[in-house]
């Protein structure tokens, strides 16, 4: 849309108009929620696309009147992937009033707890940040809302066993991981199930920026032969990991890849779909463009006589970014209903995310259960395989090994 | 800081020295507590203080470095690790040991000057970029180190959870309370950074930078002192990462990768190597201008873009903007923000009757 100087200041005066006329009664309803997004920062590509997806949600509430009356305002500040910056995005969040916070980034995750917690304001960790925080007593206000990375790994271990004929007795399984501590986070819970199941694991680094694999997948390929890999790998090491076992000629139908390394982006940047047929990819918000929640984004955009934003192409992160701020919505819309008249605060959306339950948004949202102790809503999956040029749902939403998960969280300090 | 005399009129070595050149100075000094002990934490919000808290974090930081670069030459592209030397000592020693922050703190300093020095050995041999890159393999090692050894990093994690400080029984556990925590260890940097650099130590440094052969020729032990840079640069970047560990309650190590070294070293580039008031204009300057570019793009850039493009550009521009500002502000002063304000100041000292 081209803007003449006459129309600014047509803004600008309407706008005035519009603050001075209603200001007041205005600000009483509304609910503010602070969003940290990466769009710079070395994770950026996660961050285009999947705040997008976040903010269009929101809008479409907004569009339908909002919640229970509320409108919804997303406050965004991209933290470059910095944990000062995520500091000072999280008081000026405070500030704005916000009463849930949308983290992005384990680090920030892990240096935002303990304040979370002293403000009691809840704030959410989808696919990242500290494993054990799906135990809503030790961890009060932090919400992870979607599978931790010891679920992935449970559920990575599980799919290998169905692929591998039901049995990974002597089998030989390789966990390829960048070598932070995010991707070391799996390590404990592999190696009790490797005992559990008795197949052999061994463990293969990517030291950061994790663009130079070929030593380690030669390893895995030639050397150690294994059965199956699981990988966990982020920023542009996944393709670059896809790429490198293509190359060496192993089976990506034995590979499985969690949650972010399985975005279409991954797959372009690794030379597209027809190189990355059998790759399996972890899920934790369903995948591809036909979910009835899409289509009414969709409409919306259509009604202001606006294209469909470009990013719901990358549908795996865009659609994440639709489930963080649909799980967002519904835990503000159960704070609203069990406080109808006054403002909520963040302990009352702590209380409303520990109300969620059966809600799927037409299959796009895991068959999340969100309580008191469990904030980590089940730790669902879907692994879906590049099959003919997209990706094709391989499970049904699952979890796996759930009492060897639980042993582990209850014994993390 | 503020006033000068409007000529040279001292005619000592004791005056020359003097930390307060004129009475106004000491009033300044009382004005300058006055508002940040009693009238910013009374007037402004939170959030401010909040800021202001990462700037105090910072000035330790910058102060420690610009003792090692700016005051004794010897560049050094470690400073994030030593910072986690530091938080990863104290965040062990309070969380197993339960020792409070008043040993913590110099404990993390101190392990972080042994280790600072260990690294600077290089620099008895190396001079320059030669000696950027050995630190360099410094943060390196020191990053795999803490990454890999869970007697050190506390788990596959690496990261301790640190309660908040307390002293006597009163935990700072607000932005508020914090404020006051970190602006005494500020102040408390500052003072001695003022009081080091022109003791016989600061002028040693200033000596072994301009000419470590002359230095050396005048009696100066160059190997000593340059192991010293380092070592009281290092504690000062101890004391940074402790501080950042109590203020996020936690130590992790993914907060000070190279990346933060790169910072640092551009905050005192920026604010002027080898001046006090230089690395905290730096300090200043590199965590404000971030915040002051988001700021003005959210006021403005409605006007302009759509909603949905601000928020793909604020961040973008920030980074832009963030370049092109310090490559502008190089080009105007070399010297850095601490010339620009001497240049400031000597204009006013014979106003309004410059020659």
């Amino acid at each position: 849309m081209k803007k003449n100087p006459a129309s600014v200041a047509a803004l600008v005066f309407s706008s005035g108009l519009l603050l001075g006329g209603s200001g007041s009664g205005w600000a009483q309803k509304e609910v503010v929620i602070g969003l940290l997004c990466d769009r710079t920062g070395p994770t950026q590509t996660v961050g285009v696309n999947l705040c997008p997806g976040y903010h269009d949600y929101i809008s479409l509430v907004n569009s339908k009147g909002g919640v229970e009356g509320y409108k919804v305002r997303a406050v965004e500040i991209d933290h470059e992937f910095k944990v000062p910056q995520a500091m000072e995005a999280y008081e000026r969040h405070k500030k704005e009033g916000a009463v849930l916070i949308g983290i992005y980034g384990t680090p920030h995750t892990q240096a935002l707890t303990q304040k979370l917690t002293e403000d009691k304001i809840p704030g959410t960790s989808p696919g990242f940040g500290t494993s054990a925080a799906a135990d809503g007593n030790k961890y009060p206000y932090i919400f992870p809302i979607a599978a931790s990375y010891w679920s992935q790994a449970a559920v990575g271990v599980k799919f290998a066993k169905t692929q591998l004929a039901g049995s990974l007795k002597g089998k030989k399984i390789a966990y390829l991981y960048y070598d932070n501590p995010a991707g070391r986070e799996p390590l404990p819970i592999l190696e009790d199930l490797a005992g559990l199941e008795g197949f052999q694991l061994k463990t293969f680094a990517v030291p950061p920026p994790g663009v130079e694999m070929g030593a380690q997948v030669l390893d895995i390929a030639q050397r150690y032969r294994a059965d199956f890999v699981l990988t966990h790998l982020f920023g542009r090491a996944p393709s670059v990991s896809i790429k490198e076992l293509k190359r060496i000629g192993y089976p990506l139908k034995k590979v499985v890849g969690m949650v972010w390394g399985a975005s279409e982006a991954d797959i372009e940047a690794a030379g597209g779909f027809a190189v990355a047929e059998g790759y399996n990819a972890m899920q934790f918000a369903g995948v591809g463009s036909d979910y009835p929640v899409l289509n009414e984004i969709r409409d919306m955009y259509k009604k202001q006589g606006k294209e469909a934003p470009k990013e719901m192409v990358n549908s795996v992160l865009y659609n994440r970014g639709v489930l963080i701020a649909a799980v967002h919505t519904e835990a503000v819309r159960n704070a609203l209903k069990a406080k109808p008249g006054g403002p909520i605060t963040g302990a009352d959306v702590k209380l409303g995310f520990e109300k969620i339950k059966g809600f799927t948004l037409g299959g796009l949202v895991p068959p999340l259960e969100i309580t008191v102790n469990d904030h980590e809503g089940g730790g669902w999956v879907q692994i879906f395989t590049v099959k003919g040029g997209k990706f094709v749902k391989a499970t049904e939403w699952d979890k796996a090994y759930g009492d060897v998960l639980a042993k582990h969280i209850k014994a993390a300090k | 800081m503020f006033h000068r005399e409007s000529g040279v009129f001292k005619t000592t070595y004791g005056a020359d020295m003097a930390l307060y050149p004129l009475p106004i100075a000491k009033w300044t000094v009382v004005a300058l507590a006055a508002l940040f002990v009693v009238i910013i934490p009374l007037a402004v919000h939170e959030y401010y203080l909040s800021i202001l808290n990462l700037i105090f974090i910072a000035i330790v930081g910058a102060l420690g470095l610009n003792i090692l670069v700016g005051y004794t030459g010897q560049i050094s592209i470690g400073h994030g690790a030593f910072m986690s030397v530091g938080a990863y000592t104290a965040a062990n020693l309070a969380v197993r040991l339960d020792l409070p922050f008043w040993i913590t703190l110099p404990a993390g300093g101190l392990m972080a000057a042994l280790i600072g020095v260990i690294v600077g050995m290089p620099s008895l041999r190396i001079k320059g970029l030669y000696l950027a890159i050995a630190t360099l393999a410094g943060q390196l090692i020191i990053e795999w180190t803490i990454n890999h050894v869970p007697a050190i990093s506390g788990g596959a994690q690496a990261s301790i959870e640190v309660d908040r400080p307390s002293l006597f029984g009163f935990s700072f556990n607000t932005q508020g309370h914090l404020y006051f925590f970190l602006l005494f260890f500020a102040v408390l940097a500052i003072v001695a950074t003022l009081n080091l650099v022109r003791s016989r130590i600061g002028r040693a440094f200033v000596a072994v930078r301009d000419q470590d052969i002359a230095a050396e020729i005048i009696g100066i032990n160059i190997y000593r002192y340059k192991l010293l840079a380092f070592a009281i640069s290092s504690f000062y970047a101890g004391v940074c990462g402790v501080l950042y560990t109590y203020y996020f309650g936690i130590a992790n190590y993914e907060q000070f990768q190279l990346i933060v070294s790169i910072d640092y070293l551009a905050m005192i580039i920026i604010g002027g190597l080898g001046s006090i008031l230089g690395a905290i204009f730096g300090a200043v300057f590199v965590t404000l201008l971030p915040i002051a570019i988001r700021w003005t793009m959210e006021s403005f850039g409605d006007l302009l873009f759509s909603q949905a493009a601000v928020r793909n550009l604020i961040p973008n521009l920030r980074l832009i903007l963030f370049g092109v500002l310090i490559i502008v502000f190089l080009v105007v002063e070399p010297e850095g923000l601490n010339r620009l304000w001497r240049n400031i100041r000597n204009y006013f000292r014979v106003w309004p009757f410059a020659y």
